[in-house]
């Protein structure tokens, strides 16, 4: 109870035995779980659909489906939904947004390690070159690097690897602080009611004082901004991001 | 055996520092974000009708301003708790 206050990354959990033996760490697992859990709560939502809602999930399924279409439609334009860049939008805000919401059930959460975000926001980098070459060709994305005038290609070249970077780190460090800081809060409070029953004569203080009672209640104040709006924040801006970028780079 | 004591006692106060003074990126987006949130509600009071799209764009804006502040937050994280320096003394 009166340890240090540590803070440790994803452990590994096992080893595939082939290449050396490749590191299985929490943040797979946990990631492939509430990948499942994505699907099986899609299935759920959409079984047995009919031509008018008359279910409950069919009719949160519709509001879920027309909410991405709206916001894909308003901010890239009627052509990336036509794409189809809708559901690469929708399934990347509800792994984010699970991903940080499963921390608050005492799991690793996913996104506090960044090596799950330098992977989507790998894919956003990806999506956005692809979009500049379709849009200028590869004589258009070349000359875009030397654009407004020739002398800022380094910082060109700096700012293409800045987006995504950014990105991944804000993501990252939203989900990770608010981590630290509930850990620490926790662990502050254990440490004051123990302080404080300790206090208390006799057998009653010795067995109060190792019980941390302060711990019920408070944290879950802190955990509703922390942890809940935190986390669908960090998921809609993440998208929000996303769409910004691969339209703009579809626009130039 | 007392000197590499003391080296690493330096090594990690200073490191404890660095992360102090690493937070200390956090004055500008806490500065940046209020003048944000000042705006916003000055908007919102011009014109209420438009509080939904007031509210995403300054929510944005805020996520965006508070990047400087994160890149603080992981270098003070760095040094707390996975220290690149401490491994180089041995």
């Amino acid at each position: 109870m009166n340890g240090e206050f540590t803070v440790t990354g994803a452990k590994i959990l096992f080893r595939i035995p082939i290449f050396g033996g490749i590191a299985v760490s929490e943040t797979i697992v946990n990631t492939w779980i509430i990948m499942a859990l994505i699907v099986g709560l899609c299935l759920f939502l959409t079984h047995g659909m009919q031509v008018h809602a008359r279910t409950k999930r069919q009719i949160i399924a519709e509001f879920i489906v027309n909410k991405i279409n709206g916001m894909v439609g308003e901010n890239m334009g009627p052509h990336f939904l036509q794409v189809g860049y809708a559901p690469l939008i929708a399934s990347i805000m509800a792994l984010s947004a699970l991903c940080s919401l499963s921390g608050m059930v005492g799991v690793f959460a996913p996104t506090s390690d960044l090596s799950t975000l330098l992977g989507w926001s790998l894919l956003v980098f990806v999506l956005i070159t692809y979009n500049k070459f379709r849009a200028g060709g590869p004589l258009g994305y070349i000359k875009g690097y030397f654009q407004p005038i020739p002398v800022l290609l380094p910082f060109n070249i700096i700012s293409e690897f800045a987006t995504p970077l950014s990105m991944a780190f804000r993501h990252f460090g939203n989900i990770a602080s608010g981590t630290v800081i509930m850990g620490l809060l926790r662990w502050a409070l254990a440490n004051l009611s123990h302080a404080i029953f300790s206090l208390l004569p006799g057998a009653l203080g010795r067995i109060l004082g190792n019980i941390p009672l302060l711990q019920v209640g408070i944290p879950a104040v802190f955990s509703v901004y922390f942890d809940i709006f935190s986390s669908c924040l960090q998921a809609f801006i993440f998208c929000m991001l996303t769409m910004m970028y691969i339209g703009s780079a579809a626009e130039e | 055996m007392n000197e590499q004591l003391w080296t690493k006692a330096i090594v990690m106060g200073s490191s404890a520092i660095g992360a102090g003074l690493a937070m200390i990126a956090g004055i500008g987006p806490g500065i940046g974000e209020g003048y944000a949130v000042g705006k916003a509600c000055e908007a919102i009071g011009r014109q209420p009708e438009c509080k939904g799209t007031v509210q995403s764009t300054m929510l944005l804006g805020c996520a965006v301003a508070e990047t400087t502040g994160i890149y603080g937050f992981i270098v003070a994280l760095l040094l707390m708790f996975a220290n690149p320096f401490i491994g180089k003394l041995n």
